[in-house]
């Protein structure tokens, strides 16, 4: 542990806006713990986006919803802390943590029609979240709203503040939800798989605002998502995920094009790219591991092309902040594949 | 040698409200225009992917096909046999027989109280065929193990239930399989096993694939020929090659340009503009004419006509 912190120093950045260290997440069963997230550490500096990919279950939403206190028990964190502005979080109960989510973490969730409430006008959801935490009076909260939905390219927002959710089309609706994560003027916004819903234009459409939201405003985002295309387009910095640990931290560059974990070089070689044309794409044999029963070793060693005894025996390295190096024995690029 | 040709092929909903409604309302019906004037060929072994956005029909043209909706017009025409008018009851069976469709969701596309076995043979079975060990062959060519027959489908993963889907489509033998979002729900790396084991199926048995997808990357992949709709209208048919690297409809192009590339790192380009308009009341003229960067004053007036352009079919009057 203490290495660890002394490795994430940042001598020449300003304080992150999140810092997770070893953030673990556990549930107990009746057939014992399952960990979905497991030893995660990472920091998100103002104005950064950092992108959290991984294949279902891997455990990037569990770390999102941990972060903004969202965990449903018997779920709930178990080791670790996550700093918000500097401020620890993770032991904040009830009312302290309501407070905080909304005003320091705004969330915007997949679905934006199960986002929203469907009985309230869309003004009348915005200015409830801006009277609850910001010390405005009725009028001012409602000139905040419309500035809001102004802010996220919703025409004609002066009207539109009386409409009802189902009034909006899928695309609309979700910048209405980012804009409801916005208007308390949060320092961090979570966004788990914020176009997984939507069509391309529309998603083109979205993560446009987000990037801009993000230099305008300085804000952090946390952006979860299962598509790499998007990563590579809104990312500053990405951290791929496999059965509840990080395996993979880095620039988004770096960790897309040279790959160091066998795990991101073979999700990279399984996507369809133009450039490959219609060669057989590269597969990963077999599938994420079941929580409740994780190979021994290193999770990933069944499917790695590369693993040795040492991969099934011990349990791998885990990841520090700050380098751009892989939660593995033998990081790419190495010595041939073991057979 | 052309195995499946649409010709024409519409498709209009009726959406209206309930007749008491209008009444009070004074409301007239209303009509949804899923499909419209869409025509293509579908060569015998090769695939055809149609894509675009939600609400552009592609599902629509997909359960046509397959003979799980009639046509309001135009015909789908299976090695010539015309499955809605087609009156030889004997002709008709013989060419359902060789349409099998996949689904997007396999959670809900596989019945969660029968056995793997039961599922698979189903097709045959329901026509009174021999089911002998037929599950077990087609579990084992499809990757899975024929162990699994006698399991429920609660018990696999995703992919594999995707797995299970394609030994069902391919029980009855058939020629032509129609894959609607086969991939949508799934992983990455589970996406690429399946997509292998499509082509390697294709190969093998000799099939024929209707690739519906939204997913340009997956198309470009997969497909043969590519054929873009646009609120039910066919905008663009060419080959792959040809419609990514020189993409002639501006609404392909918009398409291309929205979706996001893995090379292109903290890309900036200026987001497409609107949204696909409600088909109850599409726009007159060329449907994509609100949106479109070259729109002139015809545009606005008529409907425009499928014309060759440099070895690709598109319907725009501006394209050059």
């Amino acid at each position: 542990m203490v290495l660890l912190l002394q490795e994430t120093e940042y001598p020449n950045m300003t304080q992150p806006i999140l810092s997770i260290r070893d953030l673990t997440v556990e549930i107990p069963t009746r057939y014992g713990i399952l960990r979905p997230v497991d030893g995660v550490s990472y920091d998100i500096a103002p104005g950064e986006i950092l992108g959290v990919v991984g294949e279902s279950g891997a455990g990037k939403s569990m770390a999102g919803n941990a972060v903004i206190g969202l965990l449903s028990p018997p779920a709930r964190i178990s080791r670790g802390e996550i700093h918000v502005n500097g401020a620890r979080i993770d032991h904040l109960k009830g009312d302290a943590m309501r407070r905080l989510r909304g005003k320091e973490i705004g969330m915007v969730f997949q679905d934006p029609l199960t986002s929203l409430n469907p009985l309230l006008r869309i003004g009348d959801q915005l200015t409830e979240t801006i009277l609850a935490h910001l010390d405005v009076t009725k009028a001012q909260a409602a000139e905040r709203a419309i500035a809001a939905l102004d802010e996220v390219g919703i025409p004609g927002a002066r009207e539109r503040i009386n409409s009802y959710p189902h009034e909006f089309s899928g695309g609309m609706r979700q910048r209405v939800v980012i804009a409801l994560a916005l208007c308390a003027e949060p320092s961090l916004i979570i966004a788990d798989e914020p176009t997984t819903a939507l069509d391309v234009s529309v998603q083109a459409q979205i993560i446009a605002l987000l990037k801009q939201l993000c230099r305008d405003r300085g804000t952090a985002v946390m952006l979860i998502t299962h598509d790499m295309g998007v990563i590579a387009e809104a990312a500053d910095r990405v951290a791929v995920m496999y059965a509840g640990k990080l395996v993979e931290l880095g620039p988004v560059r770096d960790v897309l094009t040279t790959p160091r974990h066998p795990y991101t070089d073979g999700l990279m070689g399984s996507t369809p790219l133009a450039s490959r044309g219609k060669a057989r794409l590269h597969q990963i044999p077999g599938a994420m591991p079941r929580l409740d029963s994780l190979p021994s070793g290193c999770a990933f060693h069944p499917r790695c092309p590369y693993a040795t005894a040492r991969c099934k025996a011990d349990p791998a390295p885990t990841l520090s902040d700050g380098g751009g190096a892989a939660a593995c024995f033998f990081p790419l690029p190495h010595a041939t594949k073991v057979a | 040698m052309v195995l499946v040709s649409v010709e024409h092929l519409t498709r209009i909903f009726d959406v209206s409200k309930p007749w008491l409604n209008r009444l009070v309302e004074r409301r007239r019906k209303a009509f949804l225009t899923a499909v419209s004037d869409v025509s293509f060929e579908i060569e015998e072994k090769t695939v055809y992917a149609l894509v675009g956005e939600s609400g552009s029909g592609k599902s629509t043209v997909g359960k046509m096909l397959v003979g799980l909706l009639s046509p309001s017009e135009g015909s789908v025409k299976i090695r010539d046999v015309d499955l809605a008018r087609e009156t030889d009851a004997g002709k008709v069976d013989a060419v359902r027989a060789d349409i099998q469709m996949i689904f997007q969701d396999p959670f809900a596309s596989l019945n969660p109280r029968w056995r793997v076995r039961d599922i698979i043979v189903e097709p045959v079975a329901a026509r009174g065929g021999q089911t002998e060990g037929l599950a077990e062959k087609l579990l084992e060519q499809v990757g899975l193990s024929a162990r699994d027959a006698g399991k429920f489908p609660h018990e696999f993963s995703g992919g594999q239930r995707q797995r299970i889907c394609i030994a069902r489509a391919l029980a009855s033998e058939p020629k032509l399989i129609v894959c609607d979002e086969p991939t949508s729900a799934l992983d990455v790396s589970v996406q690429a096993q399946v997509l292998n084991l499509m082509s390697d199926l294709k190969d093998d048995l000799g099939l024929t694939y209707l690739f519906i997808s939204h997913d340009l990357t997956v198309v470009q992949h997969i497909s043969d020929r590519v054929g873009v709709l646009y609120l039910g209208r066919l905008v663009e048919e060419a080959d792959p090659d040809a419609l990514f690297d020189d993409p002639k409809h501006p609404y392909t192009q918009m398409l291309l340009a929205a979706a996001p590339q893995l090379g292109s790192f903290g890309r900036e380009v200026p987001p497409p503009k609107g949204e696909i308009p409600d088909p109850i009341n599409p726009p007159s003229g060329c449907a994509y004419h609100p949106r479109c960067p070259l729109v002139g004053d015809i545009c606005k007036v008529e409907r425009p006509q499928m014309r060759m352009l440099r070895g690709a079919k598109v319907a725009c009057h501006m394209a050059r």
